[in-house]
């Protein structure tokens, strides 16, 4: 080929690339988008058919938002979700940490499969289970309160985190935890000071996915809970929102808005960690 | 006797919980493992045992009826329908996913100027609560209103008498659920991929550089066959989500137009949570568990096979 | 087979020149070494005549044409890598006709020319295997193979001998020489290794911070050195260097003797040797110690050979001389050779 025809091809390359890319990001962002563009706009202008959605006809308004954080019960289920979020956490973090280092570290062979089974509890799936345990939430008396979520949402955080922490787990060296204990430690002593420490970054990232597992729950929360007030943002969004057949397209908007963005902003920190852990995992195991 | 002493000591200390490794091991094991046991474990026995009884919501008592309610929902042309449509909807949405989201990893490779930014934008898809994302599906493919439609009527693609009801037309409904579910996969998988091409050493694609290839023989004969161990992985997860998504079916069709997208996991829902029968739900839910399962032994050993080096 | 020229090439990392303006021009059917320390940008050189890299200013040209824009493909060259780079998931026969099938050779004739370029390194029995199952000097031949089978023009070979173990890269030396010479293929190798440079090249480029020192045949930057970092690079055990005033004098470990040895009538320059500790290698003896008036205390390292059987002390101090051509003057401040300026008294 000649030079000419060489940097024709690589243009091309680029462009097309270039193409691919912006048409992917397109079609992923494009609903996230429309959600800003339509919270702002006021409701005659939406549910006009003849204007053009892309421009704003009548000033914007935020008079929808207003509508969402005042006059409808946003504001509960937010704190709702951060509550169950939070207690969430605490669990899967109390559970997974202690059972992951077990099975890095203190438990060989046998462990290993262990650990493979408990990473395939994971895939027992809730549409499976919801049945089942919302008769089990009724007969504890626990029908219709946040604490039937708190209690059922570490199900499918802790199989998958105490998988992702056994990988962080062993990939740490063993020498650190044998210098601690020739240092004066037991082996538990080692754990709590010498390795915890030192999984930080495991550990927010197990905090991070475990949060967002919390807020994209849906079936759960749809099954156990009927009062409105104590719907999650995952629930209360698509069904409250909508009062008789009418939906109020315009908050609601706001509301998915304000739901996705913060969780997006703060897991892109976090997600080479998470596929390191992914992918460390299952290269072992 | 001041050495015998010293001897003693440390013996008694080693059998202190703290140190002995095989009871500590258990030990630091035991809550995940008892919470997992009586939060799945159960619930599964459970609902096998809901599978072959007669209970409801209301009921107090319980009767064995063996095989009853299966026999009952291969009866049911609902259900039926309903199984198929979960593997129209499992397998349509996961080969999309495939095939996107290897074409997109292969393009995010190379490093660029705002890079970041466009791995958030991608990322949105998957981090956004299902039910919120797919709340703005809806909007955006409403019957009267919807955005795709007035934007192809103005640019002249639609004619005057065209105006799909994505969601209200039996074959587009089926199509717009399935997009749906792509559109929310493609970041997942995306990143999985690109994880594994990282693992490929440079050297390779310099030496098919300069052995002669172009840019579509690295791809197909270098790239791929190297990423597809994790491919599978990625396909099994993208399987298992899509077998059991009761979310976006729920929040942009219920199931409708009568009963086109009805899926299991929706199926499920609607005859043990809104129709109480909790017995009928648990038998319709089950029939998942040996798709699944069989999914994940397939993929699972296609996987190991190709661990290629 | 072709000659291949670079023209004031250079390449910009950030703030720093990995290659700082080399001209270099091969000659036809030549083995040229690029020879230098890690960082010297002799990989970077290579990378950039293949096409992997893209040059920050200057040309590259093979067999008259420049080839800047060309890619790696359209530039009719094959290369080694340090790894071998063999494709993992292939066979040794799919690895060796990927080049075949990506040039789009006729599929009839792919079979005869893998077999022709395997039996060329002896690999035949191994076609049917995957690389995973090969040795590290087998994988090797595999790599040779795969470049030999397409006919290219130049060779480019990125220090494929340095994952063989000691032993065995003897051998591979050898057999890399006389596989060069038979095929007459201009090749251009690049090593960190001087032993390597000096048994394999034709001619050697003695690399640096990103320029060439001195390009020439083995002998000549050997014993005629243009500046102390080439002079200091070859040779094992290194020259020995003393300071003095603005020179710097430097002469082999070799070229120290016991006076009563050298023959020949040659002017010699005789100093004190105080020897403090010896190292018996097997076939050569290395003395260490120190040198006395002009240079006092100043370290100085001997090789003996074996073959010379004399009874030394450590502890005591001989008479030792070197002939005057094997002394080498630099400026002490450039490094960079001068004129011989002797300031010493001898006999």
């Amino acid at each position: 080929m000649t030079s000419a025809q060489a940097r024709l091809r690589k243009w091309g390359g680029k462009t097309v690339s270039f193409g691919i890319i912006a048409a992917f990001t397109l079609f992923a962002a494009f609903p996230f988008v429309w959600m800003v563009i339509t919270s702002f706009k006021q409701t005659n202008d939406l549910l006009n058919p003849t204007h053009n959605p892309f421009l704003f006809h009548q000033t914007p308004t935020l008079d929808n938002w207003r509508i969402l954080f005042f006059d409808s019960q946003f504001g509960r289920w937010v704190v709702n979700t951060l509550l169950v979020g939070g207690s969430v956490v605490v669990i899967t973090l109390l559970l997974a940490i202690p059972a992951g280092y077990s099975l890095a570290r203190l438990t060989g062979k046998a462990g290993e499969k262990f650990g493979i089974a408990i990473f395939l509890t994971y895939l027992v799936p809730s549409t499976i289970l919801f049945i089942p345990l919302s008769r089990v939430v009724s007969t504890l008396g626990l029908q219709d309160t946040l604490w039937a979520l708190i209690l059922v949402y570490p199900s499918f955080t802790v199989p998958f985190c105490t998988w992702l922490l056994m990988g962080f787990f062993k990939v740490i060296p063993r020498d650190l935890e044998e210098a601690a204990m020739i240092d004066g430690l037991s082996r538990f002593g080692a754990f709590l000071r010498v390795i915890i420490p030192m999984s930080v970054a495991g550990i927010l990232t197990v905090v991070i996915f475990t949060l967002t597992l919390v807020v994209q729950e849906f079936v759960y929360c749809l099954t156990f809970i009927t009062r409105s007030s104590h719907f999650t943002i995952s629930v209360g969004v698509p069904t409250v929102l909508v009062r008789g057949d009418v939906y109020f397209w315009g908050s609601l908007m706001g509301a998915c808005f304000i739901s996705s963005i913060p969780v997006a902003i703060l897991y892109n920190f976090f997600v080479d960690r998470f596929i390191a852990g992914f992918t460390v995992g299952s290269v072992k195991g | 006797m001041r050495a015998a002493e010293a001897i003693e000591a440390p013996a008694a200390r080693r059998t202190s919980v703290q140190d002995n490794e095989a009871s500590l091991g258990r030990l630091m094991l035991a809550p995940a493992v008892i919470y997992i046991t009586a939060l799945i474990g159960f619930p599964f026995l459970l609902a096998l045992f809901y599978s072959v009884s007669n209970v409801t919501v209301g009921s107090t008592g319980m009767r064995f009826v063996g095989l009853e309610n299966f026999r009952a929902a291969f009866e049911n042309p609902t259900f039926l329908r309903s199984l198929r449509n979960s593997f129209v909807f499992a397998f349509g949405s996961q080969s999309l996913v495939l095939i996107l989201a290897t074409i997109l990893a292969i393009s995010l490779q190379k490093e660029f100027r705002g890079k970041w930014f466009v791995r958030l934008l991608i990322l949105l898809p998957w981090v956004a609560p299902i039910s919120i994302g797919s709340i703005g599906w809806l909007w955006i493919l409403e019957p009267i209103y919807s955005v795709i439609n007035w934007t192809l009527r103005s640019i002249g693609i639609f004619g005057p008498g065209t105006w799909p009801i994505w969601l209200g037309q039996p074959r587009l409904a089926m199509a717009s659920v399935i997009a749906v579910h792509v559109w929310r996969l493609l970041p997942l998988a995306t990143v999985i991929l690109l994880g594994g091409l990282s693992s490929i050493p440079q050297d390779l694609y310099d030496a098919a550089s300069i052995d002669g290839a172009n840019m579509w023989r690295r791809h197909f004969q270098i790239t791929i066959p190297l990423v597809r161990p994790i491919l599978l992985v990625a396909l099994l997860f993208g399987v298992v989500f899509a077998f059991t998504d009761m979310t976006v079916i729920w929040v942009l069709t219920r199931g409708g137009p009568y009963e086109q997208t009805q899926v299991l996991a929706t199926l499920a829902f609607y005859t043990g949570i809104d129709g109480g029968d909790l017995a009928g739900g648990a038998a319709i839910a089950l029939f998942l568990f040996p798709l699944l399962a069989a999914s994940a032994i397939i993929l699972l050993r296609l996987a190991r096979r190709t661990e290629a080096f | 087979m072709a000659i291949v020229e670079t023209k004031n090439i250079k390449k910009r990392f950030g703030d720093s020149f990995a290659v700082d303006g080399v001209d270099l021009a091969t000659k036809e059917g030549e083995f040229l070494v690029l020879l230098g320390p890690s960082g010297c940008g002799k990989t970077t050189l290579l990378r950039m005549i293949a096409g992997l890299e893209k040059q920050t200013s200057g040309d590259v040209l093979i067999g008259g044409s420049v080839v800047n824009e060309l890619p790696p493909r359209a530039r009719k060259i094959a290369m080694v890598f340090q790894s071998y780079a063999l494709y993992p998931h292939m066979t040794v026969q799919q690895n060796i006709a990927f080049p075949l099938r990506a040039q789009g050779v006729k599929r009839s004739e792919i079979p005869g020319r893998v077999e022709k370029a395997a039996s060329m390194f002896g690999i035949q029995k191994y076609l049917d295997r995957k690389p995973r199952q090969l040795s590290g000097g087998e994988r090797q031949r595999v790599a040779l193979a795969r470049a030999v089978v397409r006919q290219p023009d130049v060779f480019l070979l990125d220090e494929p001998l340095s994952n063989l173990d000691a032993k065995l890269r003897t051998s591979a030396r050898d057999e890399l020489q006389q596989f060069q010479r038979r095929l007459g293929t201009t090749t251009i190798y690049v090593t960190h290794d001087q032993v390597e440079a000096m048994g394999l090249g034709d001619r050697i480029a003695v690399m640096n911070q990103g320029k060439v020192r001195q390009l020439g045949p083995p002998q000549d930057v050997y014993t005629d050195p243009a500046d102390t970092f080439v002079a200091g690079f070859l040779g094992s055990p290194p020259m020995n260097f003393f300071h003095r005033d603005d020179l710097t004098v430097g002469f082999r470990p070799e070229h120290f003797l016991p006076q009563g040895l050298h023959e020949g009538g040659e002017p010699t320059i005789r100093l004190w040797f105080e020897l403090k500790r010896v190292e018996n290698l097997g076939a050569d003896r290395l003395l260490y110690g120190n040198l006395r008036d002009v240079f006092r205390d100043q370290k100085v390292i001997v090789n003996l050979p074996s073959s010379m059987h004399l009874h030394l002390t450590p502890g005591s101090a001989y008479e030792f001389a070197v002939k005057e051509k094997d002394v080498k003057y630099f400026d002490r401040s450039t490094g960079v050779r001068t004129k011989p300026r002797p300031f010493w008294n001898h006999a």
